[in-house]
Order: structure tokens, then C-alpha cells, then sequence
């Protein structure tokens, strides 16, 4: 069992640093954006998985060969008073560290969801004083103000896709669709669930590189996954427009904005998980580059090898931590 | 039958566009000459009330504290409360500006050609 604690150590650190800093800076998440979003989630679940594992299955080492028979003499010696002579001050601080980080995920996920609540049922309210219905559109309000934006506003049946009027006048009736079809897909493709969970993970663990990245490729990717589904209903050169007029915020026509300075680096606070994904800087330029330059889609073999990957970190933390034997 | 969200839309917009504050029967008047709101019915003042009182508490409505009846106004206008929540939104993208230039920056000749030519065509 004690190999068993090493080895999801090392799972859990190349997890924490070279593996997302490699998937961030690969291009072929462009090109096969769920695939990139299946492989970012196992990265996510097994790195927390192994860190706990590790220092558990760590802790737990004296008292038996496998975690479950180890875990029982934990719980005989909390409860009954059982004998702790073989269980060293280290071991007792592995234990409670596993505990306290498995907990403080627990408690950050929990968090993260009641704010992001709370939070868009403020927004929610105050939608129903602002806004009005969209002539011929369901689920979808149109709110007087003059930036162009788009956003999606999730909340089970009454999820609803809002835009500005400002968009309205700036995008003809076929970039308007692409526009509606994109909010759409986040709302079908469930993204805010997504968005919650890596939002909840960076907040537990800022100082983890993962935790950022991982943040920065979902928002990325939802994006590419809800423009993906735009281009059945619309063609490119009319998506590629709406993209960059709502990027812009700005009618296309002014000039100025080519000629400004470049735009400083932004983070991706709570509010994209609150809305649900939402064009913003960040993930605009990789969007729009990858439309006007369309790379071929992964080839099956590369597909398999990616979501192979992803499987294998799914089952491979979990065996080392309850079967051992059955790996070695 | 409207709901409580209707109701207070409905308060809101005319505390909205009404340059003085008003009391709970100037408003229950107004609700009830108003041509075709989603309201458009007689409504008891105690209703209205409850309406104003669940307005305050979400910090759109003020009363005057020294007058009998208590005559109510909005907090601050229409377009302020529009503005903040579109803050919201858009906070990720502090400087939505310069999301061509960045782009043009960033990409070949023939991209940035391609996105002028599709941009100049709208």
C-alpha cells in the first residue's frame, strides 16, 4: 500500500503542473473542443483525487495493506478508543490533511453554488423591472441599453437568453440567430454547470497553476463548443461577424478600435459562471482565429488517444487507492 | 391573474417616469389608468403597499420619512439599475475596445484581411 501513496503523489503532481500547463498550451483543443473539455475534467477530478489519496492512503499505511481494512482501524480507534501505538504524529497530520482538503472541496463547491445563486436571482429580479419579451422569441428579454451584448441567464425551466437593444441595432437578422443559437447551446449543453465546478475549484485552489488554466481553457472551450453549434444554423463569414461586433462592443465600422493599444490581460471572475458563458476578451481572439482559419478536425486515432487518456486518469486513482494489488 | 414580479414592474416603471415622489393611492390610480399594463385592474392599497415595502427592501424604493401617507420614489433611475446589471456581464471584458486591435496584433495578414473584409461587407 505504501508504493500505492507514491505513485498517486506523482499522479497528482505531474496533474497539478506539467500536464495542464502542456494541455494549455497544445493547439489541437481548437480543433476538438469536447474532446479538450472531457480531458480537462478528468485532469481536474483525478489531480483532487490523488492529492487526498495520496495522503491518505499515506497516513493510513501502518494500520493495514488496503484502505479499506485501514480506514476501519482509523475508525476503531477514533470511535472505541482502539490502541493508535502504531500510528506516528506524521501519519495522524497526513490523515487530517486529506481530510481537511477533501472537506475544504466539499465546502468551496457548495460555496461557490449557493453564491452564484443568490447572485443571478438578484440578477433574475431585477431582469423582470428592466427588460421585456423578444417579439417572437421565447425565453428570451431584450434589455434597453446601448453596448451590444449577449448573455444566458440558466436557471431550469426558467433560463432565459438576454440581449441588449444595442445588439439588436447593430447586427442584421442573420448574425442576430447565430448570436441566439450560440447563448442556446450553453443553456442545452448545460456550460453553467461546468463553469460552477472550475469556478469552485479555483477558488479552493488559487495557487494552484491547474486551477487558473483550467478555468481559462473550459471558458475557452464552451465558447468553440457553443459556435459550433451556431454554424449548423448559420454560415461562417455571418458568425464570424456577430463575434467580433460583440467582441468589439462597438459598430465594426469604427476604425479607431483597430488602431488601439492592445488589451491587458483579464481574469475570469465568478460572473461568467453566473451567467453562463458570456463572449469576453479572453476567449474572443482564439474564437475568431479559429473560424477564419478552420484547422481539419482530430483524426480518430488522435480522438481515441486523447479520451483514452482521459478514461485511464478516471480509473487509475481510484484502483491505486482501494485495489493496489490488482495494478501490481 | 398577475404576479408579484408584474406588480412591482409595474410600480417601478411609473415611480420610474414620474418626476415626484408619490403615495401608495397615487400609484393604485395610476396602475388602474394605465391603458393596457400586464396589470390593468383595480387593486387594493394594501396590495400596493406590499409591493412597496418588498421594493424597499430590495433597495429600489424610498420613502419620505416625514410626510403622512409616505410618499415613495425610486432609489436611483432606470438606466443606473440597467448599467450596473450589465456591469455584471460585462466586467469580464474591462476594455471591449480593443478586442480587434488585439486581434489584429495577433493574427497573420490574410486573417486580419479576411475580418476587414468580412466587417467592411455589413
Amino acid at each position: 500500500m505504501f508504493w500505492a501513496s507514491y505513485l498517486l503523489a506523482a499522479l497528482a503532481i505531474i496533474l497539478a503542473w506539467p500536464a495542464p500547463i502542456a494541455l494549455s498550451r497544445a493547439e489541437w483543443p481548437a480543433r476538438a473542443p469536447f474532446t479538450a473539455m472531457v480531458l480537462w475534467q478528468s485532469i481536474a477530478l483525478a489531480g483532487g483525487l490523488s492529492m487526498i489519496g495520496a495522503m491518505l492512503v499515506w497516513g493510513l499505511e501502518p494500520l493495514g495493506d488496503n484502505l479499506v481494512e485501514a480506514s476501519a482501524a482509523f475508525l476503531g480507534i477514533l470511535l472505541d478508543d482502539g490502541s493508535a501505538e502504531s500510528l506516528g504524529v506524521i501519519h495522524v497530520f497526513a490523515i487530517s490533511a486529506a481530510i481537511l482538503l477533501f472537506g475544504h472541496l466539499v465546502f468551496t463547491l457548495a460555496l461557490t453554488f449557493v453564491r452564484i445563486h443568490r447572485q443571478r436571482r438578484r440578477h433574475r429580479d431585477m431582469l423582470t423591472l428592466l427588460s421585456s419579451p423578444a417579439a417572437g422569441q421565447p425565453a428570451t428579454l431584450v434589455i434597453k441599453h446601448p453596448a451590444p451584448v449577449a448573455y444566458c441567464l440558466p436557471g431550469g425551466a426558467r433560463s432565459v437568453t438576454v440581449m441588449s437593444d444595442g445588439l439588436m441595432d447593430l447586427l442584421s437578422q442573420a448574425e442576430l440567430d447565430a448570436v441566439l443559437t450560440h447563448e442556446s447551446a450553453h443553456l442545452h449543453q448545460r456550460h453553467h454547470l461546468l463553469l460552477w465546478a472550475f469556478a469552485a475549484w479555483r477558488s479552493a485552489l488559487p495557487w494552484l497553476p491547474t486551477s487558473r488554466l483550467a478555468q481559462q481553457a473550459v471558458s475557452e472551450l464552451i465558447e468553440m463548443l457553443a459556435d459550433d453549434e451556431a454554424l449548423r444554423h448559420v454560415d461562417e463569414p455571418t458568425l464570424v461577424r456577430a463575434i467580433a461586433i460583440v467582441g468589439a462592443g462597438a459598430p465594426p465600422s469604427t476604425s479607431d478600435a483597430l488602431d488601439d493599444a492592445l488589451a491587458g490581460e483579464s481574469g475570469i471572475p465568478l460572473t461568467a459562471a453566473v451567467t453562463g458563458g458570456t463572449a469576453d476578451v479572453v476567449s474572443t481572439v482564439p474564437r475568431l482565429r479559429r473560424l477564419l482559419t478552420p484547422l481539419p478536425p482530430l483524426s480518430r486515432l488522435q480522438q481515441g488517444l486523447a479520451l483514452s487518456s482521459a478514461g485511464l486518469l478516471l480509473v487509475v486513482p481510484p484502483l491505486l487507492l482501494v485495489a493496489p494489488e490488482l495494478l501490481g | 391573474m398577475a404576479t408579484l414580479g408584474d406588480l412591482e414592474r409595474t410600480v417601478m416603471d411609473l415611480l420610474w417616469t414620474t418626476p415626484e415622489a408619490m403615495t401608495a393611492n397615487e400609484l393604485r390610480d395610476a396602475i388602474a389608468e394605465a391603458p393596457s399594463g400586464e396589470v390593468g385592474r383595480e387593486l387594493a392599497v394594501t396590495t400596493v403597499l406590499t409591493v412597496l415595502s418588498r421594493l424597499e427592501k430590495k433597495g429600489l424604493v424610498t420613502r419620505e420619512r416625514d410626510s403622512r401617507p409616505h410618499r415613495y420614489m425610486s432609489v436611483t433611475s432606470r438606466e443606473d439599475h440597467t448599467a450596473e446589471l450589465m456591469h455584471e456581464v460585462l466586467v469580464t471584458a474591462p476594455d471591449r475596445e480593443a478586442v480587434l486591435a488585439r486581434f489584429i496584433g495577433s493574427v497573420s495578414d490574410a486573417e486580419a484581411q479576411t475580418l476587414r473584409k468580412l466587417l467592411g461587407g455589413s
